[in-house]
């Protein structure tokens, strides 16, 4: 009890000192959530015990040797570089009233990817690290820019560029009904069957990863958003630059199994986002990356 | 056939997007430009793999209608998945017709959570579709 209250003590004076971030970071993650996250990785590394926790971060490329070559010999020469470039640029940029995007936020931007999505409880709502730099620019009188590929996805893989090697700690803080309740939602999303095909995220991505839909390997879900925005080939075929967000991934994973992708950025699919990174706390940003 | 005498530009474009747009269990059996595309091109395949059952296997092997090829081997088909099992030796694993196809129509019916879209339950294919890839399947 002593040890609680001392926490609460430090996390009011911090939040006094610090704002809304420090507090964040002091919060303690809920215990149901802590389980939930043990249990789902221990299953991964029960099923591939060859696998280290960042290994699963190559997904179908660390199901096989002979796709993880291919894999390596893009990487060699990273077809996206010029746009992570670009969103540098754009990051760094200041808007028309001099401020930067960095003022929005506290603390480095070299870990800002690993805390989000966090919960925001001042709006009472889960918030995307995508969302949080819409938010900044309209706060400094700037419109609003795409969430899923463009300007958008080019500062983000920016800031997962820098986050290479930093840890994932999602937190849904402990006590907080409100943030619990987002995230059971995200979970109940990521569990249940939807779309003509009836498929849940789980049923291929927990029950079947390393396996083939047709010549696709299935990525394990552990480890799906450490690279995230990725650049895919499919992506830089259709039209764009190849670059999406996570939530961009998730409407394709949708439109596949015929049910009707999510609105960007609304509670659906940020409650799914916030469950989904919490499951790989722990795992490093690997940077963003190439997929097919 | 629905697929083939759906053919004015105004209506398949319609179709299209009502199959993206609308909830998706009220959508009609797959008829739309990229299906009938799927389906000649596979059904061509088929002519030489498999003459007798050209139609149902066709159905089988669409990438946009039974997609079988996508988690089962089927002799003879290309770039076979692996989730579901091989389709061999049929008629000793489904001596009844008539079971085989209420699997294929909805096999969540004996396993809740299995991974086989319910394609008859959630309209995916229409029923005589259901009917030509039951026949060609059983013959495996």
């Amino acid at each position: 009890m002593k040890t609680t209250k001392t926490t609460i003590v430090l996390a009011a004076l911090f939040g006094l000192v610090g704002g809304m971030t420090t507090n964040a970071l002091a919060a303690q993650q809920d215990p149901s959530v802590q389980a939930d996250i043990n249990a789902f990785q221990n299953y991964f590394k029960n099923k591939f015990q060859h696998l280290s926790l960042n290994d699963f971060s190559k997904g179908p490329y660390a199901m096989s040797e002979d796709k993880r070559l291919q894999f390596d010999a893009i990487m060699e020469f990273p077809p996206f570089e010029d746009l992570v470039d670009k969103g540098e640029e754009l990051w760094k940029t200041p808007f028309r009233n001099g401020k930067t995007y960095s003022s929005c936020f506290s603390g480095s931007d070299k870990t800002l990817r690993t805390a989000y999505p966090k919960w925001n409880s001042a709006k009472g709502k889960v918030e995307t690290l995508e969302q949080a730099i819409v938010n900044c620019r309209v706060k400094n009188g700037e419109k609003k820019i795409g969430t899923g590929k463009g300007k958008l996805a080019w500062m983000s893989a920016y800031l997962t560029g820098i986050a290479t090697g930093e840890v994932i700690n999602v937190i849904v803080p402990k006590g907080n009904a409100k943030a619990l309740a987002a995230y059971e939602q995200g979970k109940k999303e990521f569990y249940a069957k939807r779309g003509q095909l009836n498929l849940s995220c789980a049923n291929c991505h927990v029950d079947n990863p390393g396996q083939r839909i047709r010549g696709n390997t299935l990525s394990p879900a552990l480890g799906q958003i450490t690279h995230f925005p990725v650049w895919r080939g499919k992506w830089a075929k259709k039209k764009g630059d190849g670059f999406g967000t996570i939530q961009r991934r998730y409407g394709g994973c949708n439109k596949q199994v015929r049910a009707k992708p999510r609105k960007r950025q609304k509670a659906a699919y940020n409650n799914l986002e916030y469950f989904h990174t919490a499951m790989s706390n722990g795992m490093e940003i690997s940077g963003t990356e190439y997929r097919e | 056939m629905i697929i083939k005498s759906i053919k004015g530009k105004g209506f398949s474009a319609f179709l299209l997007s009502a199959m993206v747009s609308l909830a998706i269990f009220s959508a009609p059996a797959i008829a739309g430009k990229k299906d009938d595309k799927a389906l000649k091109k596979a059904t061509k395949t088929c002519q030489k793999l498999y003459p007798s059952m050209t139609q149902g296997c066709g159905l089988s092997f669409s990438r946009r209608h039974g997609n079988c090829l996508g988690c089962h081997q089927i002799q003879k088909g290309a770039q076979p998945g692996n989730v579901g099992p091989p389709l061999i030796a049929m008629k000793a694993r489904f001596p009844s017709r008539a079971v085989l196809r209420e699997q294929i129509w909805d096999a969540t019916v004996k396993n809740p959570n299995s991974l086989m879209p319910p394609f008859g339950r959630h309209q995916a294919l229409s029923e005589s579709q259901i009917d030509k890839i039951t026949d060609f399947i059983h013959t495996l």
